[in-house]
């Protein structure tokens, strides 16, 4: 296997070619490490490479197989990790400056140690927006996260570098957080797959948090398949996440083949329709046609959602960080430091407010989703902006970046639902996205549409060209 | 706050009100704001307090009480 050939690869297609001895789980991480070396100082997406780990952890995959062991189900795929999550010997930066200064973690996060204990090598860790508070990934202290459609681009965030990582071909697996759309938003300007899972369903030990009402876990890859797999190694309860719901497992991999017979699929308009750009409204119709989806939902309010979920965000990051902005409010980087010296002076009275108002809004989208199972919505309401940029036009309007990449994807973070953002095929363009949303605790559904939508040609996610040169 | 009585409701909020909102916070968490980062966070506090508005003339008399725990 060349390093070329594996760029293109996926998880499942690695574990499946590991298990018929194709290939050596070594062979395949020599080819991961050989281009993050080649490659990556182009787009700046790992923050740290543990080379020895890697090659210590397919060394054990191909003496297990060697002798005759039951290899585990995603044994020798390389996965990287946004540097949010604790890897053990490793310190978690968090993309700030302040943090490069703790001690390594002691242990890996729980999503780190389940997808090792499911085979997958780690590489590394990923670079993000610091603190992951922003949609870009222009980090001040560890550089911007390039896009590799375009390297003139962001890359989008908060895990810019989980997404320029696949996009690039460095690696066919990656962890992200999503608090407003953090998985979502650099899925869809990477054009890649994202699970941003049911609030509380994957665990969150071990990863550095923003917001703990909205914070979730999940992974990012290049297909539905590889999607699911990584989400099924990922499940189950943790008593060590207070929020890590105790439910069992539900895999989804068996189902995907089952297709979208008898699920009901609305196109949310309204908000939704009007806070995208011609280009992203075109990217949903065409997903929508694709699925037969003629029947269109509004969910209200969606203007005074977003307005909750930045107070509830504000607030619970705030307070987070209260100790290092009267410590050394100059070491965070510009951007996030005065959106949290302010967010420190929130009233009780508001942010209890906002959560009022969320309860209020779950009661609403619960009775919407009595009559549909899936939601479509654009992911990002334009495609990835030019590194720099202050802010992007949209319909007559004028929008920051760093805040409002993720305005189509609060809503549903807000109520914890579980999305697959899902990249639609759009030749010789940007990449762009669509959400697909659906009731809580099924996943299944969501994965189930994002299949559809491959198999119907309208779902594609591809190594960047400028990448495989 | 250096005022009497409640704070001022955002839509009539004023840029001094902003001001003295800032500076009493800052006293009560023991920030240090200097000059170079005032604008920028007075520019933030602006922007919550405008989120906040939107919220403040929503009919929540219906909606529950926060739970202890949110679930999905």
């Amino acid at each position: 296997m060349s390093p070329r050939d594996y760029a293109t690869l996926g998880a499942t297609a690695i574990a499946d070619g590991v298990r018929r001895g194709d290939f050596t789980a070594r062979d395949v991480t020599e080819c991961a490490l050989s281009r993050i070396e080649a490659l990556d100082a182009r787009y700046n997406a790992f923050t740290t490479v543990t080379a020895a780990r890697a090659l210590s952890a397919s060394a054990a995959i191909d003496a297990l197989r060697a002798r005759g062991g039951v290899l585990p189900p995603l044994a020798g795929v390389p996965f990287a990790a946004k540097n949010l999550f604790d890897i053990e010997g490793v310190t978690t930066l968090a993309g700030a400056k302040i943090e490069a200064l703790r001690a390594p973690a002691a242990v890996d996060a729980t999503l780190v140690a389940r997808l090792a204990t499911a085979g997958c090598v780690l590489v590394g860790a990923l670079n993000m927006e610091e603190y992951a508070y922003g949609f870009v990934t222009e980090n001040a202290h560890y550089g911007a996260v390039r896009n590799p459609h375009d390297v003139s681009r962001v890359a989008g965030g908060s895990s810019g570098g989980s997404g320029a990582a696949l996009a690039a071909g460095l690696v066919p697996l990656t962890l992200g957080t999503d608090t407003n759309g953090s998985i979502r938003v650099p899925a869809a300007l990477c054009g890649v797959f994202g699970l941003k899972p049911t609030y509380g369903r994957l665990s969150r030990s071990g990863v550095f948090p923003l917001a703990a009402s909205f914070d979730h876990a999940g992974p990012l890859a290049r297909s539905a398949a590889d999607l699911s797999a990584a989400y099924d190694a990922m499940q189950g309860p943790d008593a060590s996440d207070i929020a890590c719901a105790q439910r069992d497992s539900q895999p989804v991999s068996a189902t995907l083949a089952d297709g979208i017979g008898g699920l009901r699929i609305a196109v949310a308009d309204g908000y939704f329709h009007d806070h995208a750009s011609d280009d992203a409204r075109a990217t949903l119709r065409n997903a929508a046609d694709a699925l037969g989806a003629t029947r269109t939902v509004t969910l209200a309010e969606i203007g005074r959602v977003r307005a909750a979920g930045y107070l509830i965000t504000a607030s619970e990051a705030g307070e987070l960080h209260l100790s290092n902005l009267r410590a050394r409010a100059n070491d965070f980087d510009p951007a996030s430091r005065d959106r949290l010296l302010a967010a420190t002076m929130v009233p009780a009275a508001w942010y209890l407010t906002a959560q009022r108002f969320r309860a209020w809004f779950r009661e609403q989208v619960r009775e919407v989703l009595q009559s549909v199972d899936v939601i479509l919505a654009p992911a990002t309401p334009v495609a990835a902006t030019p590194i720099g940029a202050t802010a992007f036009e949209l319909n007559g309007h004028e929008y920051p970046p760093r805040t409002h990449l993720g305005m189509l994807t609060y809503p549903f973070s807000f109520l914890g639902l579980p999305v697959v953002a899902v990249p639609v095929a759009r030749r010789g363009k940007l990449p762009l996205g669509i959400q697909v949303i659906a009731a809580p605790w099924r996943e299944d559904h969501a994965l189930r549409v994002a299949r559809a939508l491959e198999q119907r040609g309208v779902a594609r996610s591809e190594v960047a060209a400028g990448a495989m040169r | 706050m250096t005022r009497e009585g409640p704070l001022p409701s955002p839509p009539t909020m004023t840029q001094d009100d902003r001001e003295r909102w800032l500076d009493a916070m800052a006293a009560v968490h023991g920030l240090v704001i200097d000059a170079a980062q005032r604008p920028g966070v007075l520019l933030n506090l602006a922007r919550l307090a405008e989120q906040y508005t939107l919220l403040a003339d929503f009919d929540l008399e219906s909606a529950k009480s926060m739970p202890a725990r949110f679930e999905p």
